[in-house]
């Protein structure tokens, strides 16, 4: 059984993308993300395709969908359709980066905890259960306050960076609307990535443990393989499903995470949106104006449902024996 | 399988609901309370305490103004009118410096023993004794003397100017003419206290002591505390004592501290409350289509503001902030965001006879000649400042005059959400740009809004004073004369809308439901219904 | 046993007492304080007095092992928010409400997520467990700050079924709502975890072998896969129900319960240091106990790691 992951990887990964391509519901959801994406990042950058996210239009608010207006607009004549669009830009790169930090963080604690067992277990072990108790809320605050200084020296440096000098103030505007959202959410991705990645950690430390037991990884051992090499080329690859799965439960998490934090000054700030905070603010209104809160949702759940299917395929395609089946 | 696999599932998940639908018939929350006498109220948060010197908020005035009773009561539906509580009658010498109160004979509190003069006297010592740190008793500082002792400089208590002449006769002498004086003793700072249970629980200086949690607090208003649950609700019950008990309509009240409005809302909608505290902007509309009869709009004795830090450079230039409120579009705010809100005009509201000069305008042209003037044109070089907020309901307002002054004066400004604590301790180190605020009257005389601005107040937060400002503000508080006083008032607050260290955007209105049942509740500038006024009628 | 037993209890004690310090000195880092943060400004010279009655103008060494000393007496002390209210009243008011929720809520969690997750993982990659999968994503994506208003308007106002807001601990319908909201999200977790771990283990060669033996009943997967299959969504209940047990704030804020969420949330916004104190260390007790359950839940889903010990 081991000897599988023992072939040479390219094989295993042409295999694997081979199996992926046949899954019907992957395939979807890749082309599903790929046009989301797609329409985040590409249609907001230039103008005169969509209207201006942040341009308000006091007298034609909470309009219902429309021809000149596809979502409606929300409760400040904002053309809900661009906001959608520039929210999601926002949402899935915090999405992506926190949880790409956190699930790095927690795969890494969580295998070396189970598979070393003992003392090192018990001491990372506590210190999840510490991290675990620790008042995120005031941790947050925290963090805020200090490294709030810090984001707008980014903010100014990144534009610096992409603007040619001695350009005029307007183009340094029109980077900065592009650059600051993101770079503010900076403190935002170090406080959710350090503490997000405790159930992760105890999840993987579970299977690693119940794996590390298994006859393959002893066999692994006696060969004399070294430990690095059972855990991370035998032992993970087996755990890989749970990871996938709670990565894809992660992101929803972390998405909705950020139009909290925001209430507390950590997130995207007005007007910039995210959908988070999009669906936070439709929900307060979703009697008397409900497009405000489906259209951000539609686009979040049709996201998140792509990304869970396409995780699952990805296990699927990734488990070496699932081939036989 | 798949089939039954379902069909199993759906009857698990249904049958809560099924049971449940066999109840389902019996009558409304509202319904039985209505039937009972029982008020129920959203009262929007937990109140900090239920001694009356240990608190600031109007949360805790509601429950406070069911326990107990002022001098002065309450009018159920005038404004300006006192109407004899636990005085029976009062009158004052020529330049309303001296008032005598005489109380009323049967006055008792909840536990039988008769309200005295000396209550009021003790009262008075405990709010003030620099020892006990009452945070509210600059409310008391016009008695004679008061801000001395409460400041330390003077020890005698004696020297202060309230004295129990006798048992029912209660003398205050104060530092300057106050013709409010009946409208003040409304507040709770101004109720009396029952020495004998406060004694038996502590030292008259110790801050908090069991004497006001259940089972030992009395009171003297028409109510007394019967039930307290945090977050959850408190209950008071009739006052058998009370002197006016046989006026009292309901046979209690329970407030609720929903402290989100939309579920306040949704509990009022579906049969669970008497009235709410409030009704959020988003809402209204709904509610006026769906339920008109519910919905109450009143004029509310408040201001909404944006407080600037004018030590900041660009701010310290009065024609800057006057620029920043000449761009404030402030009637499409009132229209379209803060709904059934009345677009300011100036710092204070219209208050009896009151009313100050309207100088707060609309007028972009105006605003780009004069941030052109402070060396600003077309808001070149203009720095990006940031706007706290505290409320995520504050966000649409402070949106929107993002957009004004980015479209109008081509300037951008940032919004800082904050938690509440950062966002105090920000403004009051001054460690800020701007600030989304605003402020709630506690009686009825244009003071309550003007002396914030003086210099040392603890709410200024704006780095602003003017010496013209405070000697005009001083010189009404020594007129005996209303319209004198309102003259210089209205000098002073042209002043301040001058100067504009606040750029005030709306007038508070209390948007809120109550149920066609409750009768005896009336439109007032305060909010401070009398409960005992109330009654409920099916 | 009993060795491990007390080494995992003073682990605890230690983990206790790092989270209080470093808790300590967190609320002491927080802008505004108890007495800085009132509505209207309370005078210097009043709230210097206060401060002192409170001994807040201490060092902070003395306020920390007064502190300390306190907590090891089992009493945090006066809250200051709610002032001069015993911080263990208040836990002792709003812990039942949380863990009566906690236990409803978790108790549908289970009862929808385990089965839904196992049927899933049975029939992979059919019309099953895609609609399955589906269900569980709708729990997953719609939060619970839109489900809640949706249940609450649709049961109250609208049939006047069940109560919108309160809690009365007498009567069932009024925490049916909070419960199926909490557990619709958790459950919708926890039916992804487990198809997840069930997967792992339907490929692993024991089960190959049954199956191959044409043993492929509903029953067969339960006896064989279920212990080992659950070992993922186990590790994700301990804290999850410590986590809900300790007050769920959207919940609360959403129907109007008076759980332990608020207290702290609101404490922590004024720096009500006895009071923060008091939920972190109850907290923090939970997610001992509940880890510690976990890992023997794991001994015996896993016998292979008992025999090791």
């Amino acid at each position: 059984m081991s000897d599988v992951s023992l072939e040479s990887n390219s094989s295993l990964w042409k295999d694997a993308v081979h199996r992926l391509a046949r899954n019907r519901a992957a395939v979807i959801s890749v082309f599903v993300l790929a046009l989301i994406i797609a329409a985040c990042v590409i249609l907001p950058t230039f103008h005169g395709i969509i209207r201006n996210p942040d341009l308000q239009d006091l007298p034609n608010k909470n309009m219902g969908p429309s021809f000149s207006y596809w979502f409606g607009t929300d409760h400040l004549g904002r053309d809900i359709l661009s906001r959608v669009l520039s929210g999601g830009r926002i949402s899935i790169a915090v999405g992506l980066i926190t949880t790409l930090v956190s699930v790095t963080i927690g795969v890494c604690w969580g295998a070396l905890s189970g598979y070393a067992g003992g003392k090192t277990d018990a001491v990372m072990m506590r210190i999840v259960d510490i991290l675990y108790a620790l008042p995120f809320l005031i941790v947050v605050i925290l963090l805020g306050k200090t490294l709030e200084p810090l984001t707008s020296q980014l903010t100014k440096g990144v534009v610096g960076w992409f603007s040619p000098p001695g350009s005029l103030s307007a183009s340094i505007n029109k980077t900065t609307a592009w650059v600051e959202p993101i770079t503010t959410l900076v403190p935002l991705f170090i406080a959710i990535g350090a503490l997000s990645w405790l159930t992760v950690s105890r999840i993987v430390r579970a299977q690693v443990q119940s794996i590390a037991k298994q006859e393959f990884v002893e066999a692994a051992r006696s060969l004399g393989l070294g430990h690095f090499r059972i855990l991370f080329r035998h032992i993970l690859p087996n755990t890989l499903g749970p990871i996938i799965v709670y990565t894809t439960l992660t992101i929803p998490g972390v998405m909705l995470l950020e139009a909290t934090l925001s209430f507390l000054g950590l997130g995207v700030k007005p007007p910039y949106s995210s959908w988070g905070i999009l669906i936070d603010e439709g929900a307060n209104r979703m009697l008397s104006n409900p497009w405000l809160l489906f259209f951000p949702t539609l686009f979040f759940a049709s996201t998140l449902f792509a990304l869970n299917f396409l995780g699952d395929g990805l296990r699927d395609a990734l488990d070496p024996k699932s081939a036989k089946d | 399988m798949f089939p039954r696999v379902t069909f199993r599932g759906l009857l698990l998940i249904a049958a809560p609901f099924l049971l449940l639908l066999g109840s389902c018939q019996k009558e409304s929350q509202v319904d039985r309370a209505t039937r009972e006498g029982i008020l129920l109220v959203g009262n929007s948060a937990e109140p900090k305490a239920l001694d009356h010197q240990l608190v600031t908020g109007v949360i805790e005035s509601k429950i406070i103004t069911s326990l107990f009773e002022g001098l002065v009561a309450d009018d159920p539906s005038r404004d300006d009118a006192a109407i004899p509580g636990a005085a029976a009658s009062w009158e004052h010498n020529e330049d309303m410096t001296g008032w005598v109160f005489r109380l009323q004979p049967q006055g008792k509190w909840s536990d039988g023993t008769p309200v005295t003069a000396h209550d009021f006297v003790f009262a008075y010592n405990r709010l003030l004794h620099p020892d006990f740190a009452g945070p509210y008793a600059e409310m008391l500082y016009f008695l004679e003397g008061a801000e001395a002792f409460n400041k330390g400089k003077i020890t005698d208590f004696s020297q202060v100017g309230v004295k129990a002449v006798d048992d029912f006769t209660l003398q205050l002498k104060l530092r300057e003419p106050v013709p409010y004086l009946p409208s003040l003793t409304r507040h709770y700072t101004w109720f009396p206290l029952p020495q004998h249970v406060v004694l038996q629980f502590g030292r008259m200086t110790d801050r908090f002591t069991k004497w006001s949690v259940l089972p030992n607090i009395v009171g003297n208003g028409p109510f007394k505390l019967t039930e307290w649950r945090f977050h959850d609700f408190i209950e008071v019950k009739r006052n058998t004592h009370y002197w006016n008990a046989a006026q009292v309509g309901l046979n209690g009240i329970r407030f609720y501290p929903v402290e989100n409005p939309y579920t306040e809302t949704r509990a009022f909608l579906s049969g669970q409350l008497h009235t709410t505290y409030q009704l959020p902007s988003d809402l209204i509309r709904t509610v006026k289509k769906n339920d008109p009869e519910f919905l109450r709009q009143e004029p509310y004795v408040g201001t909404t503001f944006i407080r600037l830090n004018t030590t900041r450079p660009a701010f310290s230039d009065p024609r800057v902030r006057q620029a920043l409120s000449l761009t404030i579009d402030r009637g499409q705010i009132c229209e379209h965001i803060m709904e059934g809100f009345i677009p300011a005009t100036s710092l204070t509201p219209k208050m009896g006879s009151y009313e100050p000069e309207a100088k707060l305008r609309f007028d972009p042209e105006r605003a780009r000649a004069l941030l052109a003037e402070a060396g600003y044109p077309n808001g070149d070089g203009f720095p990006v400042f940031s706007m706290l907020i505290s409320r995520p309901a504050a966000r649409a307002g402070a949106e929107a005059l993002q957009a004004m002054w980015l479209k109008h004066l081509n300037i951008r400004i940032n919004i800082q959400n904050m938690d509440w604590g950062s966002y105090i301790s920000a403004q009051q180190s001054l460690n800020f740009d701007m600030a989304s605020a605003g402020w709630i009257g506690d009686y009825l005389d244009p003071t309550t809004f003007l002396n914030i601005w003086t210099p040392g107040n603890g709410n200024n937060n704006t780095g602003w004073s003017d010496l013209q400002y405070d000697s005009l503000l001083r010189a009404a508080a020594l007129k005996s004369n209303p319209a004198e006083r309102t003259a210089l008032f209205r000098e002073a607050e042209s002043l301040l809308m001058d100067a504009q260290p606040i750029l005030p955007v709306s007038h508070y209105t209390r948007n809120y439901l109550l149920r066609p049942e409750v009768k005896g509740w009336h439109p007032l500038l305060l909010d401070n219904h009398p409960w005992g006024a109330i009654r409920l009628e099916r | 046993m009993l060795a491990n037993l007390i080494g995992r209890f003073l682990q605890g004690i230690f983990v206790l007492f790092v989270l209080f310090t470093v808790t300590f000195f967190l609320i002491k880092a927080l802008p505004g304080g108890p007495f800085k943060s009132a509505e209207k400004a309370i005078p210097e010279h009043i709230r210097a007095k206060i401060e002192a009655y409170y001994g807040l103008d201490q060092p902070v060494r003395v306020q920390y092992f007064r502190q300390l000393g306190n907590l090891v007496q089992g009493d945090p002390g006066l809250s200051l928010r709610l002032e001069g209210r015993e911080v263990t009243e208040i836990i002792s008011q709003a812990f039942p409400v949380s863990l009566r929720l906690g236990i409803a809520a978790m108790t549908i969690a289970m009862c929808l997520g385990i089965p839904l997750g196992v049927v899933a993982a049975w029939r992979k990659n059919t019309l099953m467990d895609y609609s399955a999968m589906a269900l569980a994503m709708v729990g997953i994506c719609i939060p619970a700050f839109v489900i809640g208003p949706l249940l609450a308007d649709q049961f109250g106002r609208r049939m006047n079924l069940l109560p919108a807001m309160g809690w009365d601990p007498t009567d069932p319908s009024s925490w049916m709502l909070p419960a199926l909201t909490l557990g619709l999200a958790t459950g919708a977790y926890l039916s992804r975890l487990t198809r997840a771990g069930m997967l792992e283990i339907l490929s692993q060669d024991y089960i190959r072998t049954a199956k191959a033996k044409g043993v492929g009943s509903l029953r067969m997967l339960i006896r064989h896969s279920l212990r080992g299959g659950i070992i993922p969504a186990v590790a994700f209940i301990g804290p999850a129900f410590a986590g809900i047990i300790s007050g769920s704030v959207v919940i609360e804020s959403v129907f109007a319960m008076p759980g332990l969420g608020l207290h702290f949330i609101k404490s922590i916004e004024v720096g009500d240091a006895p009071m923060i104190l008091g939920s972190v260390m109850l907290y923090g007790t939970l997610i001992i106990i509940a880890n510690f359950l976990t890992d023997l839940l794991g001994l015996w889903l896993n016998p292979r790691l008992r025999a090791s010990r």
